[in-house]
């Protein structure tokens, strides 16, 4: 058996340019998903988290059944909820890159939001007693109390999904957008080399995700350690 | 059938195609394939878990650094890409006669089982290491010092107090890896999410189908989680409240 690297430098173009940054005729990106799609899916779940932590029950219910229903499924099988649903209901094809986004801000906002909920609960109620007492709102005593220090200790965790979520964006594949996952796919069949360039993207993903925890490391010990969780 | 007005739009439901036509038997078909994959993929990478999980906390450095590079390396890899490496690319280096062989044996759902075991097993060894090392060594020590032996030790101290501790991540893990499962689609394997799939191939009836194919998933994973729960419950130490983190990534 023998190994034809040229084939990764031939292509590294389409699967670089192409597949990881979104740069080229077929749009799409690993990367062009990933960036919009944890921010936007920070967001819904930070909305989503404090929903849960709220005293009403028709507010904290309607949070607690979307974080366990989001939970107990696939993201396969969401993405293929959208795919094929929108089309039927709307009796148009939305491209490829909208579903997917809206399929991965929608899943992972329901783990995000129980980081956030986590992350809110460490903070020591005594803390909150304090904001209150001296007289902040509620919007004020979670602008400028809680958050700040439940941010501080959710990052760990939220990096860490961050990472699942940037793996995760491989599954928009499976619909036919053009990410790195595809795009090895595509030069894989015309060239008949599925060994060199899956490995190849393997360590593409590898250097990316693995860059990132070693960011969070360094975040984690610039911030010192979390209050009340002594690392 | 009468059209239904759902979401504002007219939508004809027809629940009947989920057992008409032989649709019943897929649908049990993908749900033993989703079964039996994730139950040998499960246990082997439980089996790498506790081997990598205990490497990385072994007191010799190499032996530490192979758990860490095994663990670092396939974690950190999407497991759709581990999928095609092993189903695409790994028989490549394979003599013909032996990838032929593999293919007539079933070599989407044993590439399936393998991308499965080798991926979680470097999450689930993430698990048993916080769980060894979530355990105080002052635990072994006074178990050494009533006269126990070191595998007495291990036998009647630490294991049985890092099992305990280890349920939650584990049991959030395995049903991880049941739900990863439906990736094995896409190299062909008849799993549920493909039968769900090819049901709404043949009908048309995409929200029927993966109706089904959702509560499937929902009934499995709360059901195991529900069961897990207990018995972490059973097992529970009065007054042990320490509990280890979740598993990274």
């Amino acid at each position: 058996m023998t190994f034809d690297w040229a084939v990764i430098v031939s292509n590294w173009k389409f699967l670089i340019l192409q597949g990881l940054m979104g740069i080229g005729a077929f749009g799409g990106g690993t990367l062009r998903l990933a960036i919009p799609a944890i921010v936007l899916g920070f967001m819904l779940g930070v909305v989503i988290g404090l929903c849960r932590l709220a005293q009403r029950p028709w507010i904290r219910y309607p949070a607690v059944l979307y974080v366990e229903f989001f939970r107990g499924v696939p993201l396969v099988m969401v993405i293929f909820w959208f795919w094929f649903l929108i089309p039927q209901m709307t009796g148009q094809r939305l491209p490829e890159y909208t579903v997917a986004l809206t399929a991965f801000v929608v899943f992972e906002a329901a783990y995000l939001a129980e980081i956030v909920r986590a992350g809110i609960q460490s903070v020591p109620r005594s803390q909150i007693d304090a904001a209150a007492s001296s007289g902040l709102s509620y919007l004020q005593m979670m602008r400028h109390v809680i958050l700040p220090q439940a941010i501080r200790n959710m990052i760990p965790s939220l990096v860490t999904q961050f990472i699942v979520l940037f793996k995760d964006t491989s599954l928009a594949s499976i619909i036919g957008m053009m990410d790195l996952t595809k795009a090895a796919q595509i030069v894989s069949q015309r060239e008949i080399r599925p060994f060199e360039l899956y490995l190849f993207i393997a360590v593409v993903y590898w250097i990316c995700t693995y860059s990132m925890s070693r960011f969070s490391r360094r975040l984690e010990l610039r911030l010192g350690s979390p209050m009340g969780n002594p690392a | 059938m009468i059209p239904v007005l759902f979401l504002g739009l007219s939508y004809d439901f027809r629940w009947s195609v989920l057992w008409t036509d032989g649709h019943g038997g897929w649908i049990l078909e993908g749900v033993l394939t989703t079964l039996k994959l994730s139950a040998l993929g499960w246990v082997i990478a439980c089996l790498l878990g506790i081997v990598f999980g205990a490497m990385r906390t072994a007191p010799v450095r190499i032996i530490r650094w192979a758990g860490a590079a095994y663990v670092e390396f396939f974690r950190n890899v999407p497991l759709l890409v581990w999928l095609f490496f092993w189903y695409f690319g790994a028989p490549q280096i394979l003599p013909q006669s032996a990838q032929e062989w593999f293919n007539r044996h079933g070599a989407e759902f044993w590439s399936a089982v393998l991308g499965l075991s080798v991926y979680h097993g470097a999450r689930m060894a993430e698990v048993i290491r916080a769980g060894i090392q979530s355990i105080p060594r002052t635990q072994f020590e006074a178990a050494v010092s009533t006269g126990l032996s070191v595998v007495e030790a291990y036998r009647y101290v630490i294991l049985p107090l890092a099992l305990r501790l280890i349920i939650p991540p584990a049991t959030n893990e395995s049903l991880n890896l049941l739900k990863n499962s439906s990736l094995a689609l896409t190299i062909g394997v008849a799993e549920l999410t493909f039968m769900t799939r090819q049901i709404e191939t043949y009908t048309a009836k995409a929200f029927e189908a993966f109706t089904a194919g959702t509560l499937i998933y929902l009934i499995l994973c709360l059901g195991i989680a529900a069961v897990m729960g207990q018995v972490e419950r059973s097992f529970q130490i009065p007054g042990l409240i320490a509990r280890v983190g979740r598993a990274e990534h």
